[in-house]
């Protein structure tokens, strides 16, 4: 088998003009994918049983919430592929995917948030759940500020790939938090191995959202991944040459 | 060893580590990190007399009554049963309830004991499972439940589908554990 391209992912060069042709591609899936499931699930949908039309903010939530975990993910093996294999790029894709993966947190924490109020009947409970999320927001928070508060960009970038790497832990505490304690928060519906607890016409729109989000989540990876390589490798050749007007 | 090999190991080694002091504190708080009882250990006399806690529990068919407020004019006083399937805790609260608080629904008390056993509430959320379906097929799933009580012969898994329908206050393993759980008790009139 030959490993060449995988071995190309390396180059930020071959990365940077994979980014460039890949996010348009990535947009327009993205949208596709988000707007027939929001208005499948916001229009078509049926209400559900108990929660009635409410239960639409399912829509978001569950998908901002999916998305908060694999960005997480996505960043902590980006920084341990770099700490590893000293392959720079990297360090520019985890950095290049705190600030999406916080974006989702605070998604998911909003929208639960408005979902709790009606339902629960409060905004916001100490619940495990709901309390690792936030913690994930924080680590989010932390890895950002703790890249930049290095004067030597490299050791911000070991440093925020180690602690994302120690914040891994949370990722599995927050989905099986509602298996391991009393939690407020109801069990998976999807993410386990049994049948989704979820007719079709309810499921397939919300598949779609899901699908929409990780496309919006790689093309604005790409998008700051480019903006990443430009600034790391400003000293570079093949940017001069890139730049240079002829 | 390579320096590559070393910091894999390193990368590992602080995985492993804080991975297993996490499950260590996560296995030592499981019991008494949310100070919840439910009524069977009400019954049993752990919950604490002098202390909050939050109790959860299915709402009682029938127990539900609301009466208005005698200092708040706008709130109403609800008392109700909350039962496990194997004990029950009266409880009783004044506020504004949850959408979902209905007979049948589970829900979670935050509150205290009074000398009587009845537990006063200051806070009820309510609790929905994991479950979505549309109103007929909710309606269906009943019809065919009453089928069963009626010693009709219904599919075997729609039975136990409806069962576990019901919110689940506790986690839903421990729910499956209660074995006189009523089949779809939370399935409400529509």
């Amino acid at each position: 088998m030959n490993w060449t391209w995988f071995h190309r992912l390396a180059s930020p060069p071959h990365v940077y003009r994979l980014a460039t042709r890949l996010a348009p591609w990535l947009y327009a899936g993205a949208a596709l994918g988000i707007a027939y499931g929001l208005i499948a699930g916001l229009f078509f949908a049926p209400p559900d049983y108990q929660q009635g039309d409410a239960f639409r903010i399912i829509y978001v939530h569950a998908p901002s919430a999916w998305l908060s975990l694999s960005a997480y993910t996505t960043m902590a093996l980006a920084g341990a592929v770099a700490l590893v294999w000293r392959i720079k790029i990297g360090y520019a894709v985890a950095a290049a995917c705190a600030p999406i993966g916080a974006s989702f947190t605070i998604g998911a924490l909003i929208t639960g948030s408005l979902w709790g109020r009606p339902m629960w009947g409060t905004y916001w409970a100490w619940d495990p759940r709901l309390t690792s999320e936030l913690i994930l927001l924080f680590l989010y928070f932390g890895i950002i500020s703790l890249r930049q508060a290095f004067d030597d960009p490299a050791r911000g970038d070991r440093a925020a790939a180690v602690l994302g790497l120690v914040g891994v832990v949370n990722v599995p505490i927050i989905h099986y938090s509602v298996q391991w304690w009393n939690s407020l928060h109801q069990g998976a519906t999807l993410a386990k191995w049994a049948k989704p607890s979820m007719p079709g016409s309810m499921l397939v729109p919300l598949l779609s959202v899901l699908l929409g989000f990780m496309l919006f989540f790689g093309a604005v990876l790409c998008t700051r991944l480019r903006a990443e390589v430009l600034v790391r490798e400003r000293q570079s050749n093949w940017i001069n040459e890139m730049v240079s007007i002829p | 060893m390579t320096p590559r090999r070393k910091r894999l190991l390193i990368v590992l080694g602080i995985l492993g580590g804080v991975g297993a002091s996490v499950a260590l504190a996560v296995m030592a708080s499981r019991e008494n990190v949310m100070f919840y009882f439910d009524p069977s250990q009400i019954a049993a006399g752990q919950a604490p007399h002098d202390k909050r806690f939050r109790v959860g529990g299915m709402v009682v068919k029938g127990s539900v009554v609301k009466t208005s407020s005698q200092v708040h004019p706008d709130e109403i006083d609800v008392r109700f049963v909350l039962s496990d399937f194997q004990h029950e805790v009266p409880v009783k609260y004044s506020g504004v309830l949850p959408d979902l608080f209905r007979e049948g629904q589970g829900v979670i008390a935050h509150g205290q004991l009074d000398a009587n056993g009845t537990f006063l509430a200051d806070e009820v959320l309510a609790k929905h499972d994991e479950k979505y379906m549309p109103p007929e097929v909710a309606g269906s799933l009943k019809k065919q439940h009453a089928g069963v009580m009626s010693g009709g012969a219904a599919p075997k898994s729609t039975a136990a589908e409806s069962a576990a329908a019901g919110s689940a206050p506790m986690g839903a393993a421990q729910m499956n554990a209660v074995p006189t759980a009523p089949v779809s008790s939370n399935v409400p009139t529509t």
